[in-house]
């Protein structure tokens, strides 16, 4: 933000109304030990100048003490928090740093490369849309770059940036870039869901800046752009927003301050709402329309109860909204609103892949609690199709699941919920598995498929239709509306 | 706000601390908003209000006071929790107010022990709170940058950072046996810039002080200290002199440094701060104790 001092300084209304439409990029740092992971995001904070003097000068009191450059500024003590983790010297946890251009504010998970800690680097990915993965130039792919690859791939991270760093120490060669962007290339292939990806490669020196702000001259054979350029221009739209009719809208609260009020409040996981629009309720089944969408707003008291509400006539993921419906029906908490022309599939029977995070290991038929978008429930797994072995990416049979251990797996649950595959909603699609004595989370989980058959017992309306079945439930939808009749087709 | 489908950075944070304090209000008995009164609680009662909307927030205001908060502070804190329309409780630790407790006389070590950390687990352990909503960021200081949304505690309010709940997605565990809670930070993704750009654009009351005004202030270890009542010892207060200033955060008046400023208004305080060189923190006296003190108080159980 530097290069915008002179703004600041001279009109900051101006200023100001261009920094109110910025975007937002969530990320997720992934390297070992030692690919200079602190390093590179001490560099981008430090070179959006994002440092204050007083932070500074804190690190440049412990580069003396701690530091492992010899007392120059070591930019990896600015993002290594905890005391104790700065005595041994590595990460052990989920950090989140922030910074910003004038283009976007960046949310960066920091999550460390050791091995024990994969559960980390999921967190971190869950709510990331792109992924940076360091390469120790001199080492080039390791078995840890395949493991942070599949597991950033698998929680459904968008954009991978493969950082070639420390290419000083390689003399900037051109041809040690190139062989690693090969080796590369060839674990694509293994990487989950990796045709929804896209893959950028960047040699850069964390250390000294190279093509991480700036284009370095040292690399005149990188044609490409620097690191963070590419933050600030990669795609962020929201894949779900598009598809208007993929409506997905779990219920978190009932608003109910008097009896004249009934609000649905929630967060939109996907598509968009106008007033209007004819909604399911799922798992009943029931439809109506929505009366209202209303947004958040601040109540002015002088006029309360009869104060005309902020509404609007259509919202759209991921706003935080509250629903009126036309008709009363049996809302709560749990449930899921959809609109009525596009209809997740609803079954108590999940195929899911597990990403287990707990020293307590995961066991056939134990019941657990699983919390899914606003809706807790009991469950136990069936069966275990294979773990994966994300060093190698074979698939093994085993009987219980491990700490770290990822694997597929079959899910029951004790009562049907609506769910929607991870690869088309990260938010309707995952759940955490959570221990019913302790209260701890054990793992996480993400939807590849919803069974139909177990769908077919439960949903009542879900039987094949005649074609004349369909032409008289159109005929009594058209004419006479005011019986309500469900769209059956 | 609404363009072509996307949500700006702000908007984006306000409908993810909306969705914390919804999920929040849905599955625990007994929450409350723990209000500092500074500009981040101004913002989080700001979130609570829209997340409840047309409904006032569901939950009580509390503060900790320990009786050496600025007076401006306190006006401001009644008058608005009668305008939002929600119950405020007021804790003070009583032992303080037994050995008559004073930064100037204990320190700032023992005064923040007693009146903040103590403060907090007493009135903690009264109301039984199961939830607890705190103004803090992950911006604001190392640590924090790790802690989880949803912070679990044990029975005796102690936060273990070696054992904290994996937190993925928006699904937050809130599950916990009697006795335990959570402390919930739904500004966790904010920051600095981001609070005052929202007070900037949703026009959110805060605390005359961190505007810039003609104040009376003692230097105390170079420090600038505002003269706010007579509990100033007598020697400090002889030393006062106007000067135009304001302050970056609020807390204790006799451990809040002011700092000498021209901003009287959001966009300029904003402005200040873009061109700025120093943190917030540190104006902070209770932060430099010692090296990584905010970590160990927050183990004790600090916010």
């Amino acid at each position: 933000m530097h290069h915008q001092k002179n703004l600041i300084a001279t009109d900051i209304e101006t200023y100001l109304k261009q920094h109110e439409n910025k975007g937002l990029l969530r990320l997720i740092t992934c390297g070992s030990v030692d690919d200079g992971k602190s390093t590179l995001i001490g560099r981008l904070l430090y070179d959006s100048k994002m440092i204050f003097e007083d932070q500074l000068l804190a690190i440049e009191k412990d580069s003396k003490k701690v530091g492992t450059q010899g007392g120059e500024l070591d930019l990896a003590l600015l993002v290594d928090g905890l005391q104790s983790e700065r005595e041994q010297g590595i990460t052990i946890d989920v950090a989140y740093r922030f910074f910003s251009t004038d283009k976007r504010k960046f949310i960066i998970a920091d999550t460390p490369g050791h091995e024990q800690y994969t559960r980390n680097m999921a967190t971190g990915a869950s709510t990331a849309d792109l992924a940076i993965v360091l390469i120790d130039a001199r080492q080039g792919v390791l078995t840890q770059t395949r493991r942070h690859s599949y597991i950033v791939s698998l929680l459904g991270i968008r954009h991978m940036v493969v950082a070639i760093n420390k290419m000083d120490l390689v003399d900037f060669s051109q041809e040690r870039f190139e062989d690693i962007k090969r080796d590369y290339e060839q674990l694509i292939p293994s990487l989950p869901n990796h045709e929804r990806i896209s893959f950028e490669y960047l040699p850069i020196s964390a250390l000294n800046g190279d093509n991480v702000v700036y284009l370095s001259s040292n690399t005149p054979w990188y044609k490409g752009i620097a690191l963070m350029e590419l933050l600030d221009t990669v795609d962020i739209e929201q894949p779900n927003n598009t598809d208007e009719g993929k409506f997905r809208f779990p219920v978190q609260y009932v608003n109910r301050p008097h009896l004249d009020f009934r609000g649905f409040s929630g967060t939109i996981a996907a598509g968009s709402i106008k007033t209007g629009d004819e909604i399911t309720i799922l798992p009943s089944g029931k439809t109506t329309r929505i009366k209202s969408i209303i947004l958040p707003g601040i109540s002015d008291r002088v006029v309360c109860g009869k104060e005309e509400l902020l509404t609007a006539k259509e919202a759209f993921a991921p706003m935080a909204i509250t629903l009126t419906t036309e008709d009363e029906v049996d809302i709560s908490r749990g449930d899921m609103i959809v609109r009525s022309d596009h209809l997740p599939r609803v079954s108590n029977s999940l195929k899911v892949m597990m990403v287990w995070m707990s020293d307590v290991p995961m066991k056939l038929t134990e019941s657990y609690y699983i919390k899914s978008a606003t809706t807790v429930l009991k469950g136990s797994f069936d069966h275990i199709n294979y773990k994966v072995d994300v060093n190698t990416y074979e698939r093994l049979q085993v009987n219980e699941l491990h700490l770290n251990d990822i694997a597929s797996c079959k899910l029951v649950l004790n009562r049907p919920i609506a769910a929607d595959p991870y690869t088309i909603n990260r938010y309707t699609g995952s759940f955490i598995v959570i221990d019913r004595m302790t209260n701890n989370t054990l793992g996480a989980g993400m939807i590849i498929d919803v069974s139909r058959r177990e769908q077919d017992s439960l949903m009542s309306n879900q039987r094949e239709y005649t074609q004349a079945e369909i032409e008289l439930n159109a005929y009594i939808r058209k004419h006479y509306p005011e019986w309500k009749c469900i769209n059956i087709s | 706000m609404i363009n072509e489908k996307r949500l700006t950075h702000l908007k984006q944070l306000e409908a993810e601390s909306i969705h914390i304090m919804r999920e929040v209000v849905a599955e625990f008995e007994n929450p409350a908003m723990l209000y500092s009164i500074g500009k981040d609680s101004s913002v989080m009662l700001h979130l609570a209000q829209k997340a409840f909307y047309p409904a006032p927030p569901p939950f009580p205001l509390v503060h900790v006071d320990t009786m050496w908060k600025f007076r401006e502070m306190i006006d401001f804190r009644d008058r608005r929790a009668k305008e939002v329309g929600m119950d405020l409780i007021i804790h003070v630790n009583p032992n303080g107010i037994d050995m008559n407790i004073s930064p100037f006389e204990h320190g700032s070590a023992l005064h923040t022990d007693i009146m903040k950390t103590e403060g907090l687990k007493q009135m903690l352990d009264i109301y039984k709170f199961d939830a607890v909503f705190g103004g803090a960021r992950r911006d604001e200081e190392k640590s924090r940058a790790k802690e989880r949304i949803y912070s679990f505690r044990d029975k005796f309010h102690r936060w273990d950072p070696k054992n904290q709940r994996p937190e993925l997605w928006n699904i937050y565990n809130g599950r916990h046996h009697q006795g335990e809670s959570i402390r919930v930070f739904p500004l966790s993704n904010w920051t600095e810039l981001d609070i005052w750009q929202y007070i900037y654009l949703e026009q959110i009351p805060i605390v005359p002080l961190y505007f810039a005004a003609k104040r009376p202030v003692v230097e105390m270890g170079g420090t600038l200290i505002m003269v706010d009542d007579e509990r100033m010892p007598e020697e400090l207060r002889k030393t006062a002199k106007d000067k135009v200033v304001r302050f970056r955060t609020l807390g204790c008046y006799p451990l809040t440094g002011a700092i000498e400023s021209k901003a009287t208004t959001l966009s300029e305080i904003i402005q200040e701060m873009l061109l700025t060189t120093t943190s917030e923190r540190q104006g902070r006296l209770i932060d430099t104790d010692s090296a990584g003190s905010m970590e160990k108080k927050k183990i004790e159980g600090y916010f």
